[in-house]
């Protein structure tokens, strides 16, 4: 089975969490996240919700702060075309809104079937309007993180990250 | 559709919340939305005018949010079956204050009336039950419907209603279409300060 290698900003991220007060973490899994997940498992104040498809995870984040909680959704970037019509309920009803995707796709993929959703990710979010932050260094990450879920949690903004296939590293086959 | 059917969705729903006291309310788009309405505006109601395949997880998240509160999420039988992996998901967090009542006339009533997949044998209280849930049944009348709303849910998780209803299409009735009215009208009453 694989594990992966723990990457230390993936600890910043679970951090930033903690900073932020965070309860309600609805994933579909991704190896990028593995670690961030086990965290969020192991955290007696953080709701793990484990998903059958992306969209679910924009409806229960909405849920979550109509009822005075903190959500973030975790994904990988195949999984981003599935929530367009969804995030319709994000921008219509001006919830605050954080994703955190990790990029699968691009710096040295060796799986061709990533590579279509991965070039719409950014397009996908913006034509609903949801703003794209990138983290393609170690250092960005726990200050974006930090960033986005201030300006969301604060002033109602939607915000996704998308953490750069560079940055996670390419999945070995 | 089986004869047995006589509930009326109206009626279905004015049972449904006649003893509401302070629980919580999602409903799915289309006629679920104007029947909830249609039963009493609320301030702790969240309707839907789009995002289908979103209420049951809307639902979810409110009712982990909001443990102390009942939530109810009345929806139909198209609105559930589009987000079916829902109900995967909410058996894995088993929320006992979760009630998802699917008003289910086995057709899409908003579309032109074709028949849904729940009029080809598709048993929804059966995929709840295999998915978890602990209180799953298929209601056909006002008797077992009351007995459903008045008996709280004291169950260890959550539970699912079909209430298979006839296809009579009453009136529409249209509540607020703001999004963001609904959503900080709801939050103000739950206590929480718009940010």
């Amino acid at each position: 089975m694989a594990v992966s290698t723990p990457h230390i900003w993936e600890d910043d991220i679970y951090n930033a969490f903690k900073k932020a007060g965070i309860s309600q973490i609805p994933y579909v899994p991704d190896a990028g996240h593995a670690h961030l997940i086990r965290r969020v498992h192991d955290d007696p104040d953080m709701t793990p919700i484990v998903l059958t498809t992306e969209e679910e995870g924009i409806a229960s984040s909405c849920g979550a702060w109509l009822g005075g909680k903190k959500s973030v959704l975790l994904m990988q970037s195949s999984g981003v075309g599935n929530c367009v019509n969804m995030l319709s309920l994000v921008t219509n009803c001006n919830f605050p809104f954080v994703t955190i995707v990790s990029m699968r796709g691009e710096y040295g993929e060796f799986n061709s079937w990533q590579v279509p959703m991965a070039r719409a990710t950014p397009t996908s979010f913006e034509m609903m309007g949801i703003e794209v932050m990138r983290c393609n260094s170690p250092e960005e990450v726990g200050p974006t993180v930090d960033a986005a879920l201030y300006a969301a949690f604060a002033s109602e903004q939607k915000i996704a990250i998308l953490l750069s296939q560079r940055l996670i590293g390419r999945k070995e086959w | 559709m089986s004869e047995m059917v006589t509930i009326e969705r109206r009626a279905a729903v004015e049972h449904l919340l006649q003893n509401r006291d302070n629980m919580l309310v999602v409903c799915g788009l289309g006629s679920s939305t104007y029947d909830v309405y249609a039963a009493g505006d609320h301030h702790a109601n969240f309707y839907l005018w789009g995002a289908m395949g979103g209420a049951v997880m809307i639902g979810l998240g409110l009712a982990i949010a909001e443990p102390d509160r009942q939530v109810m999420v009345i929806t139909g039988d198209g609105e559930a079956l589009m987000g079916i992996g829902a109900l995967a998901t909410v058996a894995t967090q088993k929320p006992n204050n979760l009630s998802i009542v699917v008003l289910d006339n086995e057709h899409f009533g908003e579309t032109g009336m074709q028949e849904s997949h729940t009029s080809h044998g598709v048993d929804l209280a059966k995929i709840a039950a295999g998915c978890g849930f602990v209180g799953c049944q298929t209601i056909y009348d006002y008797d077992v419907l009351d007995a459903f709303t008045n008996k709280p849910n004291d169950l260890t998780g959550p539970r699912l209603a079909v209430v298979k209803i006839t296809t009579d299409n009453p009136p529409r009735a249209l509540p607020n279409v703001d999004g963001i009215y609904v959503k900080t009208r709801l939050r103000q009453w739950l206590g929480h300060q718009p940010c």
